[in-house]
């Protein structure tokens, strides 16, 4: 009995938290949910290709699993994880107490959780969605698009709106929320790339949303915007989805570039080379980001005149990312380098992440993309982009920040392991890629004829990939094994790093700070070892601290969204159970009411008593923390 | 800092001198919103009734529409403000960015329409 109250209070403590360091563990846990999901559609995408004419999958499942893969690891596994890392380090990077909108924050978790669960419901009703990522029209139009592109278009809308007030949550908090002394450039690199990557998706997300709520439309409503026998234009929706879709890779590379800018310099035991270098090239890789989208549409026939400007726009984000690159060797350049897991994954990410670059490159010149398109060559530059620099960074940072998060190390030889295995798995997957798009084979298709030289490359690629899952499933033995037997972390600065977060307690209070920090450099830890006592100054006495109340009404909220998107799907069904309208008003009525009784309903929050605080610095004193 | 926000005040915390601003504050909003209507009644005039010839009734309704954006940005986005850098570099980094893209877009679909 007393037990089962116990959990209830726990489940119920976790629905309703505003907390940023659960609701970062939230999305860790979802994003690797998610992340695990679209891994296994791949690994079946990879057996089913590993011979020629192999009946493992149906074309049309494999169809599903190739969309669902695609967009699942865009949008549900890459985002969410990094958000993850994002939502736990950034308040504790800049000296501060929490998110500038704690209660936003939760909002945004759910908001995205229920949208991931929308899509995911397609396969109870009839299959997912099938017309690739993109869901280009008139594939995903209402004449040849089923059930599940419905799911995709709502499913995307609702989620994209929990990504969308995350991202403006973490554009306040940086803005506002910095502790004393830290100016903008003496943010650490991992805040200014989730800076400009919040950015990113405050201008990308915005014409996605118009241009899945016009797709809608033409589903749902019999409007024509995307439907050429109607008047509408095909062409249109490319353009949207790519003013989206090319920004959408910077929002994910940018953050992994943080983590590597964070890891390097920790276990190179030097400070980053070119700090403000680094800054701008992130600023104007985010800008040439938006400028370059016809890159994916070269062979629409665009005329050679639009395709030359795209195409040499394209080029010159080679020369901040190049910045970037060469800052990177130079801090390593002479450093004392500790090889430990965070480590290895984050210098490996450096030549993988230049292999995908070339290939971009290469693929930017418009009369060779010609030739390209829609290969091979391009599933394997994309993912050396994306498996060898996002993935690859977000482990580094998931053994970086792990003892900070959790308590306990990770095991380094369960790590180093995971590592090696996962890496050689990488590039045996991906390598041959490129020969085999060389040769001719295209991309989303099924099956392949046998003896057209295709054969041992894909029996090759889909041997890595039992590789990177064997990888996988170390890491979770690891999870798992550290989790009972790791080793405990108490101090607060384990690797002996740099940056403010560092100078919290293991396990970090739920306020953060006793009292906020005084910045007096860039990298401040790091100074207050070198010119202090490695403690930082308070910029105030212990007082009362104000924290917010958790609260039940973002889960409620999302709900609301859910069966907002849900109804709208309904229409489209044949049979509904109810009349859709009365499932789509009942949940935004829910939405609204949530946000009405948030408007009218006063909650002042909490105090902890400055008493209570003093009493936990002196056990920290004790423990010689 | 143990901040006193979340008590609830019986008179207003603002002072005479922020009361005054205020006031002026919405009576420039008012005359702004109502300048809006009418550009708004103008834009329709001019397409609904002859007055402004068929030829430039386009180009017309477009500077409108680029009048009322200015002063939708300055008036309502308070972009005409003081200490409101942060906002406004956003503000302005989204017209930088939109700007050139809606025009390259405009120039690549008429390319495209055969
Ligand atoms: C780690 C192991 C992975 C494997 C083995 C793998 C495998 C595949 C395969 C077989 C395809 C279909 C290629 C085609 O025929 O066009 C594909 C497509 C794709 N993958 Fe992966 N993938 C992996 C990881 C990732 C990750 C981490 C992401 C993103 C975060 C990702 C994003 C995509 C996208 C966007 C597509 C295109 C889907 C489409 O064409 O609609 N992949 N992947
Ligand atoms: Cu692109």
């Amino acid at each position: 009995m007393a037990t089962q109250k116990q959990e209830k209070s726990v489940i119920w403590d976790w629905l309703t938290t505003v907390d940023h360091k659960k609701i970062a563990i939230m999305y860790l846990i979802a994003g690797t949910l998610f992340f695990v999901k679209a891994g296994v559609m791949a690994l079946f995408m990879r057996i089913q290709l590993m011979y020629p004419e192999m009946n493992f999958l149906s074309g049309q499942t494999f169809n599903e699993f190739i969309t669902m893969h695609g967009t699942i690891m865009l949008f549900l596994a890459a985002t969410p994880l990094l958000f993850a890392f994002m939502n736990y380090v950034i308040p504790l990077q800049i000296g501060a107490r929490d998110v500038a909108f704690p209660f936003v924050n939760a909002l945004g978790f759910w908001i995205f959780f229920f949208g991931g669960l929308l899509l995911s419901l397609s396969w109870f009703f009839g299959g997912g969605p099938d017309a690739g990522w993109t869901a280009y029209v008139p594939l995903s139009s209402r004449d040849y698009g089923g059930l599940g592109i419905d799911f995709y278009v709502l499913g995307l809308q609702v989620s994209g709106i929990g990504t969308l007030i995350s991202a403006i949550n973490f554009l306040v908090t940086i803005v506002n929320m910095r502790a004393p002394g830290m100016t903008m450039m003496r943010l650490p690199l991992f805040v200014w790339t989730s800076f400009i990557s919040s950015t990113l998706i405050l201008f990308a997300f915005t014409p996605l949303a118009a241009g899945l709520a016009l797709l809608m439309l033409d589903r749902l409503f019999e409007a024509q915007y995307f439907i050429p026998s109607m008047g509408g234009n095909v062409v249109l929706w490319q353009h949207i989805f790519w003013i989206f879709g090319h920004p959408e890779v910077y929002i994910l590379v940018l953050p992994a570039f943080g983590i590597i800018s964070e890891v390097i310099p920790a276990f190179s035991r030097k400070r980053l080379f070119g700090y403000t270098a680094m800054v701008f090239a992130t600023m104007i890789i985010a800008f040439l980001g938006f400028m370059v989208w016809a890159h994916h549409m070269f062979t629409v026939g665009m005329g050679p005149v639009a395709n030359s400007i795209f195409a040499v726009a394209t080029m010159t984000i080679a020369v901040p990312t190049g910045i970037k690159i060469f800052n990177w060797l130079f801090t390593m350049w002479g450093g004392k380098i500790t090889f430990n897991t965070a480590m290895l994954f984050a210098s490996s990410f450096v030549p993988t992440f230049v292999l995908g670059g070339v290939t971009g490159v290469m693929l930017a010149m418009a009369p060779v993309d010609y030739l390209y398109h829609d290969t091979y060559f391009v599933v394997a530059h994309f993912h050396y982009i994306i498996v060898g620099g996002i993935v690859l960074s977000l482990f580094a940072g998931l053994f970086y920040w792990y003892p900070k998060m959790f308590g306990h190390m990770l095991n380094e030889t369960l790590g180093k392991l995971f590592f090696w295995v996962f890496y050689i798995g990488f590039h045996l997957t991906f390598f041959v890629q490129h020969l085999l798009g060389l040769m001719g084979m295209p991309r989303r298709v099924y099956t392949y004829l046998g003896d057209q030289g295709l054969d041992a490359f894909n029996f090759i690629s889909t041997i890595g990939t039992f590789f990177m899952s064997a990888g996988v499933i170390l890491l979770v033995i690891n999870v798992i094994y550290s989790a009972f037997k790791g080793e405990r972390v108490t101090v607060a600065d384990p690797w002996d790093a740099r940056t403010l977060e560092w100078a919290t307690p293991t396990p970090v209070p739920e306020y953060n700070f006793a009292q906020t920090p005084q910045v007096r450099s860039l990298d401040p830890l790091f100074y207050e070892k070198i010119h202090g006592d490695g403690t930082m100054k308070p910029a105030e006495p212990v007082t009362d601290i104000h924290m917010p109340n958790g609260s039940i009404l973002p889960f409620i909220m999302s709900i609301g969204l859910f069966f907002a998107g849900f109804g709208l799907i309904m229409l489209n069904m044949d049979n509904p159970i109810i009349n859709p309208w009365i499932v789509a008003i009942g949940g935004l009525a829910l939405t609204f009411g949530c946000m009405f009784v948030r408007s009218i309903k006063e909650d002042h929050g909490y105090h902890i008593p400055a008493e209570q605080v003093k009493a936990d610095l002196a056990e920290l004193k004790k423990g010689g923390n | 800092m143990a901040d006193n926000l979340s008590q609830s005040f019986d008179k207003s915390a603002m002072t005479e001198e922020e009361r005054r601003h205020i006031k002026k504050e919405i009576r420039k909003q008012i005359v702004v919103f109502a300048l809006m209507i009418f550009l708004t009644l103008m834009s329709f005039m001019a397409v609904a009734t002859d007055v402004v010839p068929r030829s430039f009734a386009i180009p017309f309704i477009f500077i409108l529409a680029v009048i009322q954006f200015a002063l939708q940005l300055f008036f309502f986005m308070h972009m005409k403000d003081k200490d409101h850098g942060w906002a406004n570099a956003f503000m302005i980094s989204g017209i930088f960015i939109t700007v050139p893209t809606i025009a390259a877009l405009m120039l690549l679909l008429g390319v495209n329409k055969i």
